[in-house]
């Protein structure tokens, strides 16, 4: 029986109760409980199922460690899977089920696996669901989906928010045990800026619960004062609940901080990701306690004896009346000592070292514990709780000599330094034979930009032992952390109790000589359900690299990333590889160190701030009409206007016709538009653009293409010169950044003593393109300037002023018709567009957006950037050698364009394509040619780059890059479907409409 | 002529800040070589300042000078004394090699200030913000969560903030949540 005990659990306030439920049971605990406290003052030994056997499991330890305890928490939209109840703190009205089981956590049908497990060894799913092979997809797979993973998926609709925080420091401090506490004090004392995280809710680890003395006051006292001076110094930072997730490189660390889920509905951030610079990081992350290996030992009732100890102090509850210690090393022995004090049952102590223990032993004894040198547990009785024990010579093979009843085991198999934020970012390991553990190796730490090491662990973490030493050690780090600031540090560390143990001794298998049957029963990984056995099986299979052998078994793979099964499964991969501990190593330390949130690392982005969209100054106006925008970059765009009922086939035709026949806006404003001024402006535009620019006169606009220095197109648009000095280039939309990215690297990096600067000023201007025959009279209509065909010349621009705003008025055409684009302050973006829509009520104006725009522009045989290029083709692929400047020396692209393969006469060309049935040709369609190709694939000789529904010619249109195309004019091609059948079009030219241009020239 | 109107149109909302758009304002991005003298010269005549150092902010009546990169300023000036401040600029620096572009219209413009100021921008901007690390007087291009920004600092403790016009309601939404009550840090102010 588990229970509450009356008068220890120095962090709970027995005065007040609070309710909470566990699969649907109402439970009380008290505030400060965590969910595991509160469970087992309950009684609740059995909280889980494992992974793949389904056996019953129960809590184990009583930190971020803690491999079984996974329990859903909460309900509806504030559902979590897979949380520790080791590290959840108790609320009132706190809900949580229990993981991995049906139809309930007592009747479980999965169980039927572990009398399976002589048929579920490691590598089992390898070796069985290879064959044969299509089963995999319909059979294998669908079945293992269904009984993999531990809890349920969380629902959408997360309330919460959650953030981020950039704070800065100069010494980082991961730990608030005793340890961080005196780095910290230490580094600050000398000067440094200071921020020390503590991932529980408490201050001080655990030595409060070990006990001792620092500079002469109780352990508990001498942490109550630090914690008051640190507060007092004005250049510290503490944080409890704020776990150190991560190391990475330059000294940036992650702080989880869990700010409200203790308080869930609160008005604060449920999770705050702290994303740290610091200049040091002292790494006090304390130790964790091992298990150890025998037959049963994941039976509920089996735990860590540092948490059964943790549970008595710090929560008051008692996890058994009659509690078997068993132990290769000293610090067991406290838990005995504990326990007996506080009027609990030790019926023995099983000490696997045949020597025994020091002085904490003779301390057992003198309280009346039996205490059985060389002796260790052959197996635990019990299923759903822990019943009993068989003891056996550690020695031997498992014969029992005794058994003995029990409702708790405690076994330590030693202590781990907590290594993972000091192995995060490189930080190198030694393996201490005395300890049987991996400690940092001070002389091997992550090192910054200039080698300097960057993380230094303190106390437990570095493998230090009693309070003295840790406190001493910490002390060290604390004040090597200022000077490596620049600080000089002063002041000895404080005198804390020293304490002689015994010598522990490494127990990896007990007993050692364990036959397969107990040995199929010694739980290394309890999440995963990794054996002894399995790892042994591994090993023989030829699984000799430890990284292998993770991967094969799952040890240390699941969500507690083997934090107490790792350093014991190593050990055994090492013995049945007949090599030493050092020789197999480590897996590797990854970030974070326990799982973080989803949300956290999201931040504050979701709902209306998930991403920004980007939006015109008139696109208020689009949100109220019927705009049905599509995303273009980070803008939203209206792809059409819808009316009433129609759809957007419908708009989008309506849309053309309007323009065509009389007048339609475009919302132009998100093209690109860079200035590029200077003496040398003109040499630099010619070397940007394929063809001639420094010709362009003032007054005039040229459309020109742009290409990357391989040769290959990836932008184009119609460079304005503003005066001599002064282009205006207007890029695509996407290209806005990128090309003015571009220019700069050029400009920076190859002709810095050129004499040319450049700005983007995209979003300075509104820009509305006016198309349609009636164009020119709307905007007559607005101004008092001349823009008639003889002082507005096609390809001309000048300053004008419309309905009051001054303006650019560029006489360009994409459409087809006659149009021109005005361009004006942003600020004056939306009064423009109003005053157009106004002015163009005769003529029956709407907007059109940018699927009409491509159909007009596809109908005049215009290419468009990621339709007709794609990163793989050059204007002499589109016929546009009309667009390259025969005159000049150099362009970029220019000698790319003369290699061999981009001459050659094979490549597909542009050409337009009509199908002989008017249907719309499926984009991206290939055309087929005879024969197949290496792969058996069908031979293919172009494929479709631009399809539409034209409206304007009442059929289908296309354009698309054919082999040899241009020189096939009136072929016939064919084209296949997704859904089977075949599409025949004929290859013409690529202008559909208006080919002379007349109607853009009136 | 139209009223021109600000991406925000006077927005403001109060949290653990206050967070207000700044209203219309003159911008001109001038770059140049901005260690000549006649560079110097050109912007004490047309802001009556100096040309700021690295990161720095110089602010004077109705006009700041505020440091973008090596060769490039923004210049602060009134919404509609651009197109003046832009000429006293280009006669100036006759025959040298500069650039000087209005681009008032391409920004959007906020005032953050409040206690919790600098909390708020530390959650969303990668820069050190504590008060002994980033002082009045000093500027940073930097990133708001997912774009770019810019804010300096004045001596009132307020934060002028500019970012992009296209993002003005992302911007002015990241603030407003990043300032909601609750979110205190407590290490700031």
């Amino acid at each position: 029986m588990s229970t509450r005990l009356a008068k220890t659990g120095r962090l709970v306030d027995h005065s007040r109760a609070i309710e909470f439920t566990f699969n649907g049971k109402r439970l009380k605990g008290h505030p400060g409980d965590t969910l595991a406290s509160a469970l087992l003052a309950n009684d609740q030994m059995l909280v889980g199922r494992s992974f793949k056997y389904h056996r019953p499991r129960g809590i184990v330890a009583s930190g971020a460690e803690e491999p079984n305890a996974l329990v859903g928490l909460g309900e509806g939209t504030r559902f979590e899977p897979n949380q520790r109840v080791t590290t959840t703190e108790l609320f009132d009205g706190l809900t949580c089920i229990s993981q991995n089981h049906w139809p309930s956590l007592d009747f479980d049908i999965g169980a039927v696996n572990t009398h399976l497990s002589r048929f579920l060894p490691a590598g089992f799913y390898y070796k069985m669901f290879i064959h044969p092979r299509p089963f995999w997809k319909h059979v294998y797979e669908p079945f293992i989906r269904q009984s993999a993973g531990l809890g349920k998926a969380s629902n959408p609709g997360d309330p919460d928010r959650y953030e981020h925080f950039y704070y800065f420091c100069d010494v980082l401090v991961v730990g608030g045990g005793v340890a961080g506490l005196q780095a910290a004090l230490a580094a600050a004392e000398a000067g440094s800026k200071v921020m020390l995280i503590e991932q529980t809710a408490h201050w001080g680890g655990r030595a409060p619960v070990d006990g001792g003395e620092v500079e002469g006051q109780p352990v508990a006292d001498w942490i109550t004062a630090t914690l008051a001076k640190l507060q007092d110094m004005p250049n510290v930072t503490l944080r409890n609940r704020c776990m150190g997730a991560g190391v990475y490189d330059h000294g940036y660390a992650l702080g989880y901080e869990r700010v409200a889920d203790h308080t869930p509905g609160s008005d604060a951030p449920r999770h705050r990701l702290w994303r740290i610079r610091a200049g040091q990081i002292v790494t006090a992350t304390g130790a964790i306690e091992r298990p150890l290996s025998f037959a049963g030992n994941d039976i509920p009732g089996v735990m860590l004896a540092s948490a059964i100890r943790d549970y008595a102090i710090d929560f008051g509850v008692s996890v058994g009346d009659r509690t078997v210690v068993v132990t290769n090393n000293d610090d067991a022995y406290r838990t005995a000592i504990t326990l007996k004090q506080l009027g609990l049952e030790i019926p023995v102590i099983l000490d696997a070292r045949q020597s025994g223990g020091g002085a904490l032993a003779d301390e057992a004894r003198a309280l009346g514990i039996r205490v059985e040198n060389g002796k260790g547990i052959a197996k635990v009785k019990g299923g759903k709780r822990v019943e009993g024990v068989a003891i056996c010579a550690q020695a031997g093979e498992g014969a029992v000599l005794e058994e003995i009843k029990c409702d708790a085991v405690a076994m330590s198999g030693g202590w781990s330094p907590v290594v993972h934020l000091w192995s995060h970012c490189g930080g190198k390991l030694i393996w201490d034979e005395a300890q049987a553990h991996f400690r940092p190796d001070r002389a091997n730490p992550p090192k910054g930009a200039k080698g300097e090491g960057f993380v230094i662990p303190a106390g437990a973490a570095n493998g230090t032992g009693d309070l003295a030493s840790v406190v001493a050690d910490a002390h060290e780090a604390g004040q090597a952390a200022a000077k490596a600031m620049g600080r000089k540090p002063k002041g000895k560390a404080p005198e804390a109790s020293t304490s002689v143990e015994a010598p522990m001794q490494p127990v990896w298998l007990m007993p050692q000589g364990a036959g397969i049957k107990l040995r199929m029963k010694s739980w290394l990984d309890y999440q995963n359900d990794v054996k002894v056995s399995d790892v042994q099986l591994a090993a023989r299979e030829g699984y000799e690299s430890v990284e292998h052998a993770k991967r094969y078994t799952t040890l240390g793979m699941a969500t507690d990333q083997g934090k107490l099964s790792n350093i014991n499964g190593l050990a055994i991969l090492s013995d049945a590889l007949n090599q030493p501990i050092p020789q197999t190593g480590t897996t590797t330390f990854r970030p974070p160190y326990t799982p973080i949130s989803l949300s956290s690392i999201a931040g504050e982005a979701k709902g209306e701030i998930f991403q920004p969209i980007r939006k015109t100054p008139m696109h208020g106006w689009h949100e109220a009409h019927g705009a049905d925008f599509e995303p273009v970059g980070q803008w939203r765009r209206p792809y059409c206007f819808l009316r009433g009922e129609e759809g957007r086939h419908e708009a989008v035709n309506r849309e053309i016709k309007q323009t065509r026949a009389s007048l339609a806006l475009l919302d132009a404003s998100t093209l690109g538009k860079i200035i590029v001024k200077g003496a040398d402006a003109g040499r630099f535009m010619d070397m940007l653009y394929t063809n001639m620019m420094s010709t362009l006169k003032p007054g005039r606009c040229r459309y020109g293409l742009m290409c990357n220095e391989n040769g290959f197109l990836m932008d184009d648009g119609v460079v304005a010169r503003l005066d001599e000095d002064t282009f205006l280039v207007h890029t695509t939309t996407g290209g806005a950044e990128s090309i003015h990215g571009h220019m700069e690297d050029w400009l920076q990096c190859e002709w810095w003593d050129w004499k040319v600067y450049t700005a983007n000023v995209t979003e300075q201007y509104a820009q509305v393109g006016v198309a349609g025959p009636n164009s020119r009279k709307v905007i007559e209509k607005l101004t008092e300037d001349d823009i008639s065909a003889d002082a507005l010349t096609f390809m001309g621009w000048s300053e004008i002023t419309v309905a009051g705003i001054p303006a650019r008025v560029f006489r360009i055409s994409f459409a087809g018709e006659l149009s021109f684009e005005l361009s004006v302050p942003a600020s004056h973006g939306r009064a423009l567009w109003d005053a157009l829509l106004e002015a163009g009520e005769e003529y029956g104006v709407m907007p059109y957006g940018t699927e009409a725009m491509h159909v007009m522009r596809a109908e005049k045989g215009f290419i468009m950037i990621g339709d007709e290029t794609d990163g793989t083709v050059i204007p002499q692929d589109l016929n546009m050698d009309w667009a390259i400047s025969k005159k000049k020396e150099d362009y970029l692209g220019k000698r790319a364009q003369e290699r061999s393969h981009m001459a050659d006469p094979n490549r597909w060309k542009l050409v337009g394509l009509e199908t002989l049935d008017g249907s719309v040709l499926p984009d991206g369609a290939y055309a087929t040619a005879p024969g197949t190709n290496a792969n058996g694939q069908r031979n293919t000789q172009g494929r479709v780059t631009s399809t539409y529904h034209s409206p304007t010619l009442g059929r289908g249109i296309a354009m698309g890059l054919v082999h040899n195309g241009p020189d096939r004019m009136g072929e016939v091609l064919e084209f296949p479907k997704v859904d089977g059948g075949i599409v025949k079009a004929k290859i013409v030219d690529q202008v559909f409409y208006d080919k002379d241009g007349e109607k853009q020239n009136v | 002529m139209s009223e021109a109107v600000t991406p925000l149109n006077g927005a403001r909302v109060n949290g653990l800040a206050t967070i207000a758009d700044a209203g219309l304002t003159g911008m001109i991005t001038l770059r140049g070589d901005l260690s000549s003298a006649e560079v110097k010269a050109a912007v004490q005549k047309a802001t009556g300042l100096d040309v700021p150092a690295q990161r720095q902010a110089l602010s004077g009546q109705g006009a700041a000078a505020l440091w973008m990169s090596p060769d490039e300023l923004l210049l602060i000036c009134d919404y509609d004394g651009v197109a003046e401040t832009i000429a006293t600029l280009e006669e100036a620096l006759r025959g040298q090699h500069f650039l000087a572009v209005n681009v008032s219209d391409a920004r959007t413009y906020l005032h953050v200030s409040g206690t919790g100021a600098r909390e708020i921008l530390a959650k969303l901007c990668p820069v050190d913000l504590s008060p002994e690390a980033f002082t009045p007087g000093m500027f940073r291009r930097t990133r708001m969560a997912q774009v770019p920004a810019a804010f300096w600092l004045d001596e009132a403790g307020t934060f002028h903030l500019i970012c992009f016009r296209s993002v003005a309601d992302y911007a002015f939404n990241l603030l407003k949540t990043a300032a909601l009550p609750g979110g205190e840090v407590g290490v700031y102010g």
